[in-house]
């Protein structure tokens, strides 16, 4: 892909960085939303707003443009990883690389790719099943103050019955906080927001924010699967 | 640290020409004092070598004092060793203990192919400079001198922190992408934060990241090895700073 708006370099990792953005702009959206499931009323309020979110217009658009953005941050990634590998011909007999940088800085197309196997199961779980085919659960529907409502908490309880699943959505997220770890920081960096005043402050924020995503998306899985919510 | 002699095991990169495949190669060398530089130490090998008819291992090296940026090696794994803020010529074999394997490997890069065992081609970091790491002044006899421009004291320090890069190439050997970004990052800040560099500035950072991209050398993914590996301590905040150059280019071409 040798087009102008992805040949030099530094234009790559500006796609990275603002395509990145923007996923964790939904990252905050998905979470907050999904949290309603721990208001503890059978998942009334957390129904109501998966049926705002399936069915008006401008955030099914805005699901379009999530898309792109998945789509242009991975094949940005892959390139940049693949671009990378072929920078070095010839390897080091031996590479001391713990010193100087984190594990997870090096492994960001590792990471990205386990989280892109995991985004397959979990679209298969609740994305297909809520926009395209139906719901397995038997009772579809739900009604809330005399409105039919999908029944996607329902849902999201039959699933996390199993604990290969529990077990599987936990390490998604496990691989998804080193992400972000290093993508979150990584993203100011890029956008040229690197200078020592702010690089503290942006590290600290970034960590504590990829703590409390992750935690918080963990959390739900576990906690239906130990049926503490109702 | 010791005191006395050491006795060392060294795994060399030897290849005889760029043509030609290389490999690492075992020697034992005795009698190592902890005061010797690393350089020295590969003097003494190579004195060895030479008596007993065998060909000596080629490395680039000039000041030995930490200017000139010669000395590029890959030692144990780390560009210019263990030490930090010091280049391989600054490394002393007291940082070594009695029975090391030390291994010493060239820097390793599409962009800095190698001429002969440790030596590489750095001629990627000259056409970068002179594509436009440079100020175009008129040599009339006549020229300002530069002292007699008033700038300010936060940026005259923050441009010569950044002009102590030395173009030694460390940045790229350490870059898990083997990058260059640290380096012409360096560049294009020395000059981005005086007036000198102003008449030219656009055009600078984006010939000077062309030519970069033209020679083979990675994509940076900010990893941050670079500025823990560079002998003379050069932030990746001059790599911010020449993105934000960058991107002022793209928006408005013209100085
Ligand atoms: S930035 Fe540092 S490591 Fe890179 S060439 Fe300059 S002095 Fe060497
Ligand atoms: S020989 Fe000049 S810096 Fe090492």
């Amino acid at each position: 892909m040798a087009t102008p708006l992805f040949k030099s370099s530094i234009v790559k990792k500006l796609w990275m960085a603002l395509t990145g953005l923007f996923l964790i702009l939904f990252l905050v959206v998905h979470a907050g939303i999904n949290a309603m499931i721990f208001f503890n009323d059978e998942g009334a309020t957390f129904n109501q707003w998966a049926h705002f979110m399936g069915t008006n217009v401008l955030i099914r658009t805005a699901e379009i443009g999530l898309f792109i953005g998945f789509i242009v941050h991975i094949v940005d990634g892959l390139m940049l990883y693949f671009q990378n590998r072929k920078a070095r011909p010839v390897r080091y007999a031996r590479e001391n690389a713990g010193v100087s940088s984190k594990w997870y800085s090096r492994s960001m197309a590792l990471l990205g790719t386990l989280i892109l196997l995991f985004l397959v199961l979990h679209m298969a779980h609740f994305w297909v099943k809520t926009r395209v085919t139906e719901l397995s659960v038997d009772q579809k529907a739900v009604l809330i103050d005399g409105h039919l409502y999908e029944n996607l908490y329902a849902e999201m309880d039959m699933v996390f019955q199993s604990p290969l699943v529990v077990v599987i959505y936990v390490l998604g997220c496990l691989a998804l906080l080193y992400h972000l770890l290093h993508g979150f920081r990584s993203a100011f960096q890029t956008l040229g927001i690197g200078q020592h005043k702010y690089t503290g402050a942006i590290a600290v924020a970034g960590d504590a924010f990829s703590v409390i995503i992750c935690a918080l998306f963990a959390s739900m899985p576990v906690a239906m699967y130990f049926d503490l919510i109702k | 640290m010791s005191s006395e002699n050491m006795t060392l095991k060294l795994k060399i990169w030897r290849q005889k020409d760029s043509f030609e495949a290389g490999k690492m190669v075992d020697y034992t060398i005795t009698g190592v004092s902890p005061d010797m530089s690393f350089l020295e130490m590969i003097d003494v090998l190579n004195d060895d070598l030479i008596r007993k008819g065998d060909d000596p291992v080629a490395f680039d090296h000039d000041c030995r004092e930490g200017i000139c940026g010669m000395c590029s090696m890959f030692i144990n794994g780390e560009a210019h060793g263990p030490n930090r803020g010091v280049t391989t010529c600054q490394l002393h074999m007291r940082s070594f203990n009695d029975g090391d394997t030390i291994y010493i490997e060239p820097w390793r890069s599409q962009g800095f192919p190698v001429i002969k065992d440790l030596m590489v081609d750095r001629g990627a970091f000259d056409r970068i400079i002179q594509a436009g790491g440079f100020i175009s002044v008129n040599t009339s006899g006549r020229t300002l001198d530069a002292n007699a421009i008033p700038i300010a004291k936060e940026d005259a320090d923050t441009a010569f922190d950044a002009a102590t890069c030395i173009g030694c190439g460390a940045c790229v050997a350490t870059c898990p992408n083997s990058s260059a970004m640290l380096f012409v990052g360096a560049k294009v800040s020395q000059f981005a934060l005086l007036p000198q560099g102003h008449p030219e500035r656009k055009e600078r950072v984006v010939n000077m990241v062309k030519q970069m991209d033209e020679e083979g050398f990675g994509n940076c993914s900010n990893i941050g090895a670079c500025e823990v590996q560079c002998p003379k301590n050069i932030s990746i905040e001059v790599i911010a700073r020449m993105n934000r150059e960058y991107f002022g280019a793209l928006v408005k071409p013209e100085n």
